[in-house]
């Protein structure tokens, strides 16, 4: 069963002056779907961001939240809407339950249900302890926790997260994971980040952005279960190249020294099993045998710098 | 209306949370409580010559009340220059933005919530010639169109602040800049005496500050006071327009 489509972005293009910093961008995001968005700096990440938020008018195309028009009726749309943007938009001046009850009537939670959102969105983001602290004596990581709890606390369908766990220490960065994660069963999460390990253990679908257009869009088990495409063997006893490329569905041998060979795959084939018997058969003395896939980091370095290699070429 | 009173109650809040809105009370109280008692002074001094015709509501209100506007035209620009040059500076701006809210909502909310702080001010300045009743017969009519008068001349000087406040993101910079937006209109009033010039009426009549002598010398007339809000009606709309192209 299809879900629910929550965000809808068609051709968004953002342009200042006479640069473009988003081209014809769009993305369609369902009911319980996380959406990592990935790219290097300056790529169009955050207005992106700002543009799916209402918070940047687009120069042309259309976001939709929850099927309403965020050009046509804001204010409707935003109530679906929770925003972190990269700064943590909180007043430093006041404490962290005035400030989430201030954001809670903002969005819209009648006064008698207000206490009640802002425990659960303190107790979601491990700030139930200092409800009564000033904001601006708070550390940066919990700073990022109360923008995030803002972003929560009406349990919106759709939750955007601009770098959420940055500037966080390791532990509350895994417990913010499994927040986000947590959030994602029931709501749609787009967030974005630099830290590719974070995308694949918490996204459920990848989009890579460089230079404002969308280069990549796929889910995350497509990058988990890529194709080999070549073998890390080290043999104690290493027969010649040729003995190698002899193997069925080995199409090249590198000699990497020391007795190491990258084998490069023929056409879909994998030769694993037949260049362990081949091992055993000749005593080449196999010690190491290991498959490289493609990682989610090969696939962004590829993207993302091949224009650049064009831009220096040209 | 409930989310203009949201954002107007947050804005209040955050204003009395802030040392300044201590700090410029203290002030303006001192400074207009020296003015206060030494016309008082001179009241009490000269009385008797000036006989019935000339009264301590006319002598120390109008004295008070004229004074204050001077105060006010310094300590407004410092009240209304955070308003949004601050959050854009530290970017809790996009809370607002990203909130299911109008920009209307959003500039009226702000504009009320600094109309608490207004009020807190001209309580502390009306208890002084207040203070007389006790001993004495106030035209309390007459204070009261001066109070009037004071509080539509902070709503306009309020207004005026707010927009060169969503201007920049520089509370100093939005400072100085409603500081001087407020001074030449101000000044208009002096083109209008200086016949050299064409349209002298029209500047005299463009001049906020002719329209609160009036006010001041207890005479209400409708056409100050819409004057008035018209005035502080453009701004709010300026500023509403600023907003709406920022997003562009």
């Amino acid at each position: 069963m299809e879900s629910e489509i929550l965000i809808e972005a068609r051709g968004l293009t953002r342009r200042y002056g006479p640069t473009v910093a988003v081209s014809d961008l769009s993305l369609t995001l369902r009911k319980g779907e996380i959406l990592g968005l990935l790219g290097p700096n300056g790529a169009g990440k955050s207005t992106t961001m700002k543009m799916l938020t209402g918070n940047l008018a687009p120069s042309a195309g259309e976001a939709r939240i929850k099927g309403i028009s965020l050009h046509d009726a804001p204010t409707a749309a935003k109530q679906h809407l929770g925003y972190l943007p990269e700064q943590p938009p909180v007043y430093p001046e006041l404490t962290v339950d005035e400030y989430l009850r201030y954001c809670a009537g903002l969005h819209g939670i009648a006064s008698k249900a207000r206490a009640e959102a802002v425990r659960l969105a303190k107790q979601s983001c491990g700030l139930a302890d200092v409800g009564g602290r000033l904001i601006g004596n708070l550390s940066k990581g919990y700073q990022q926790r109360v923008g995030l709890a803002q972003a929560i606390i009406h349990r919106p369908p759709v939750i955007v997260l601009d770098e959420p766990t940055v500037g966080l220490d390791p532990i509350q960065i895994r417990e913010i994971r499994a927040l986000i994660a947590e959030l994602g069963k029931s709501h749609s999460v787009i967030l974005s980040s630099h830290i590719l390990p974070e995308i694949q253990a918490v996204c459920s679908r990848v989009m890579i952005i460089n230079r404002g257009r969308a280069v990549y869009d796929q889910p995350v088990t497509a990058t988990r279960n890529a194709q080999i495409e070549s073998l890390l063997v080290t043999l104690k006893r290493a027969p010649s190249v040729e003995a190698l490329t002899r193997i069925v569905g080995i199409a090249r041998a590198e000699d990497l020294g020391g007795g190491r060979f990258r084998l490069a795959l023929a056409g879909g084939n994998d030769p694993r099993e037949v260049l362990v018997d081949a091992a055993v058969n000749g005593n080449w003395g196999l010690i190491e045998l290991a498959p490289e896939v493609k990682t989610l980091e090969e696939i962004f370095v590829e993207l993302t710098s091949g224009d650049e290699q064009e831009r220096k070429a040209a | 209306m409930n989310n203009i009173l949201t954002i107007a109650g947050n804005e209040a809040r955050r204003i009395f949370v802030s040392p300044l809105a201590w700090a410029v009370l203290g002030v303006v109280q001192l400074i207009l409580a020296i003015v206060f008692v030494l016309s008082l002074l001179d009241y009490a001094r000269f009385s008797e010559q000036a006989g019935d015709a000339f009264g301590v509501s006319d002598y120390v209100g109008g004295s008070l009340f004229g004074f204050a506007v001077i105060v006010l035209l310094l300590v407004m620009p410092l009240m209304t220059m955070r308003l949004f040059a601050e959050e854009r500076k530290s970017g809790s701006l996009t809370l607002l933005f990203s909130a299911p809210v109008s920009l209307t909502q959003v500039v009226l909310g702000k504009f009320l919530g600094l109309l608490v702080f207004v009020f807190a001010l001209l309580a502390l300045l009306a208890a002084m010639p207040l203070s007389l009743l006790p001993a004495t017969a106030l035209d309390l009519g007459r204070v009261a169109a001066g109070l009037l008068g004071l509080f539509l001349l902070m709503a306009s000087f309020g207004a005026a602040g707010l927009f060169v406040s969503s201007l920049t993101r520089e509370p100093t910079i939005a400072a100085v800049g409603s500081f001087g937006l407020l001074l030449v209109i101000w000044l208009m009033n002096m083109l209008a005496y200086n016949d050299s010039i064409p349209f002298t009426a029209l500047f005299g009549y463009l001049s906020l500050i002719g329209h609160f002598e009036s006010l001041r010398r207890g005479i209400f007339s409708s056409a100050d006071a819409i004057y008035y809000v018209l005035f502080t009606g453009l701004f709010l709309w300026l500023t509403v327009q600023r907003l709406d192209m920022e997003r562009n």
